[in-house]
């Protein structure tokens, strides 16, 4: 088999923001059918009403300009695109590795390529069967036994029923979990869970494989199994691998060839090694994570402060983090009264355990004063923090005395990279989320 | 020793594209995906993921034996205890007509197709929405999960179809040759459930106020099908505006069939199939309308 096995031309997918939260109730679309009646009308009486309004049309604008149902109807600022103009082709055989920032257009890459949703525009041919793995565990029951789970799973990925069986004990072999195969899932840990449904994933036989960040979860151990059951499938087996991580270490011995993108496009396209250096590089100049479209944030009231943005790097700008490093996190608000004992609130949890690695308190270190301006920005500064290397997200939190007035989970991401820190490398969070300074001495007893 | 793996099966890009040079650009694809401007209800694919839907059934039906305490029982005890009180106070009390049947017999197999009926409607019109962990994360063609609830409900069907063979035996009814036509009827039910989904199931996406209707709908739909009374006590000029609920020509084909009441109202039963037929391609047509964005949005 040689050639192609995927050809992407000029793909684009545009998405409305907000869409996927807030679901349409059958009350909005007729207030909205009403509402735009009634404009229709009014705006006809008062065009027939003379000249006078008219005159003032320019003032009339501006209203429309305020009212924000107008602005989301007619204005552009609703939609974005989150992928365009991106082309490229697979080779068969390849395995290649996607990487790029939360929200670069990674996972909707994927989801068009393997056909969960349709393209705004632009054209994949696909030469091959596909055979996607965008979660480990995929509908998974809980009620259901690890057996039945199997069977299940196997046939929502794409799995015959005969298949299924021919690779039954290959499959709880290699889980590791035969001794639970009859316990209900609901039962099991998530590790378990995570070890069965890649298990399950790992024995599709498509000939195009998508997989996004399968293996930022389960421990060490079973995520080095994980990778070498990649390898496995690409190189003997001679199948074509797309791989989605922010795991650049699991990129770098993996694949090849690797895509950067960013904002939607295709930044660069080349030898893993080079595009993990140049991505490194823009990483280290982090620009300002926008939060004031999020969708998930949850807050007290209407009047509360709001985060704009954060931006959180390395405190000598243009650096990468490293354990070393003194890190600032900056943090934009804005409100609509004048900000009165705002306490912030961030905790740093590591990416894959979601276990809370430490916890920054304006209350606890003080430094904000009680009053602020309606808007600006606040910025932590941090001493070295000998953290180890991985990937950390960033919990945000303001309070008003001991209410919670905003949280935003997810709010930051940042990455601790890889440095020689006392003659010792790689000091991974295997070792724990600290790097704690020490010395050994040999003591006459 | 990463580093020896990563070079031994290094493929130069340069060359693998050489090979393309020679390979005929205009190899056929597997699949391709591009933005859909027609509709195509490509039911063929249905056929290729019928493994998928019996294992949808098989999950539905396993995890309710598992969280019930009666389990199947339920398939049963429903139409039966309807078919107590109906026999009760429209049989007894009320003295509603049943075309010379035991009224018993004559409510309970209009209410096996009702049960199928009624069943889908509040399963599938949610399976889409419930089942949206699938619909974001692989594909599928999503018909399959209203299709999964429908025909699910044979399985009651069938064991509701038990009893009543039983209670024919107790009552001493012996069904004619017309009983040959029956799995018309159930494809005629069948058929209309599905359509019926196609479009509760769609529209519950965007429209979350369709589950709060269906207890509603299903309730008033009832009184305009002929299950506690027969349909000969609906004036003749009105018996092609009724036969519009598709679930009046099922349950007339049912007692027919099954009971041999009158003589088949082929008037009903004409204006329910054509019914029936306009909702499915509409139903199919809209599904596939409304798919694209499923992923997006629910």
């Amino acid at each position: 088999m040689s050639g192609k096995a995927i050809k992407i031309h000029n793909l684009g997918k545009e998405y409305r923001i907000g869409e996927r939260i807030k679901y349409n109730t059958l009350r909005d679309s007729l207030a909205l059918v009403m509402s735009n009646a009634y404009k229709g009308l009014t705006s006809r009486i008062k065009r027939n009403s003379g000249v006078a309004d008219s005159m003032n049309g320019s003032k009339q604008g501006a209203g429309l300009m305020q009212n924000p149902r107008i602005k989301s109807n007619h204005g552009a600022p609703n939609y974005i695109w989150s992928l365009r103009n991106v082309s490229f082709d697979v080779a068969h055989g390849e395995i290649i590795g996607i990487i790029g920032r939360n929200g670069a257009g990674k996972s909707t890459l994927l989801k068009i390529i393997s056909g969960i949703t349709e393209p705004t525009e632009g054209r994949i041919d696909i030469y091959g069967r596909i055979g996607s793995l965008l979660e480990v565990g995929t509908g998974f029951h809980p009620e259901l036994t690890g057996r039945e789970n199997i069977f299940l799973n196997g046939a929502i990925l794409g799995m015959k029923k005969r298949e299924i069986e021919r690779k039954f004990d290959e499959i709880v072999n290699f889980s590791g979990i035969d001794r639970f195969l009859d316990t209900p899932v609901k039962f099991y840990s998530s590790g378990m869970r995570v070890r069965l449904g890649f298990s399950i994933a790992a024995h599709l036989e498509p000939e195009i494989l998508l997989l996004d960040e399968v293996l930022a979860v389960g421990d060490a151990a079973f995520q080095k199994k994980c990778l070498g059951k990649i390898d496995n499938i690409a190189s003997s087996e001679g199948r074509t691998v797309l791989f989605i991580s922010h795991d650049l270490a699991a990129i770098q011995s993996l694949c090849q060839r690797t895509i950067l993108l960013e904002d939607g496009r295709v930044a660069a396209d080349g030898p893993t090694k080079e595009i993990v250096d140049q991505y490194l590089s823009t990483m280290s100049s982090i620009e300002e994570v926008p939060l004031e479209e999020r969708t998930d944030i949850d807050t007290s009231s209407d009047r509360s402060v709001i985060a704009t943005f954060l931006k959180i790097e390395n405190f000598e700008t243009g650096k990468p983090i490293t354990p070393t490093s003194r890190i600032i996190l900056k943090i934009g608000y804005r409100s609509e009264d004048p900000v009165r004992n705002l306490i912030i609130q961030m905790k740093i949890r590591d990416f894959q355990t979601n276990q809370v690695i430490t916890t920054l308190d304006s209350e606890n270190s003080g430094g904000i004063s009680e009053i602020l301006p309606r808007e600006g920005a606040i910025a932590c500064i941090t001493d070295k923090t000998f953290m180890t290397c991985g990937r950390c997200k960033v919990d945000l939190q303001f309070y008003t005395g001991t209410q919670r007035t905003y949280k935003l989970e997810n709010a930051g991401f940042f990455n601790i990279e890889d440095e020689i820190v006392h003659c010792t490398s790689n000091i991974s969070r295997y070792y724990g989320s600290y790097f704690l300074k020490h010395k050994w001495l040999f003591e006459n007893s | 020793m990463q580093k020896t793996k990563a070079t031994s099966r290094i493929i130069d890009p340069q060359h693998a594209d050489s090979k393309m040079a020679v390979d005929p650009e205009d190899r056929k694809a597997f699949a391709v995906r591009e933005p859909q401007m027609g509709i195509s209800l490509r039911l063929r694919e249905l056929y290729e993921y019928h493994e998928l839907i019996y294992f949808l059934i098989w999950r539905d039906l396993k995890v309710r034996y598992k969280q019930t305490a009666l389990g199947v029982a339920w398939a049963i005890l429903q139409p039966f205890l309807m078919m107590v009180v109906f026999t009760l106070i429209f049989g007894r009390f009320a003295k509603v007509p049943s075309d010379g049947v035991p009224y018993p017999i004559f409510s309970f197999v209009a209410l096996l197709p009702w049960q199928l009926f009624a069943n889908a409607l509040s399963n599938s019109s949610n399976s889409l929405v419930n089942n949206s962990n699938l619909i974001t994360k692989v594909y599928f063609p999503r018909m399959i999960l209203p299709l999964s609830s429908v025909i699910g409900g044979l399985v009651d069907f069938f064991l509701a179809f038990l009893v009543l063979s039983g209670m024919m035996i107790y009552y001493g009814v012996t069904p004619t040759s017309a009983a040959l036509t029956l799995p018309l009827f159930i494809l005629l039910a069948l058929a209309t459930s599905f359509a019926v989904s196609l479009w509760l199931s769609a529209l519950n996406v965007q429209y979350r106020d369709v589950r709060y209707t269906i207890p509603f709908l299903t309730q008033f739909w009832l009184f305009l099908t002929p299950i506690a009374y027969p349909t000969s006590i609906v004036p003749e000029k009105w018996r092609l505006i009724y036969g519009l609920n598709p679930m009046a020509g099922v349950v007339e084909g049912f007692r027919w069939a099954l009971i041999g009441t009158s003589s088949l109202d082929w008037h009903v039963i004409t204006a329910s199939v054509t019914i029936v037929v306009a909702l499915l391609v509409g139903g199919l047509v809209y599904f596939r309308r409304k798919e694209k964005i499923f992923a997006d949005i629910i």
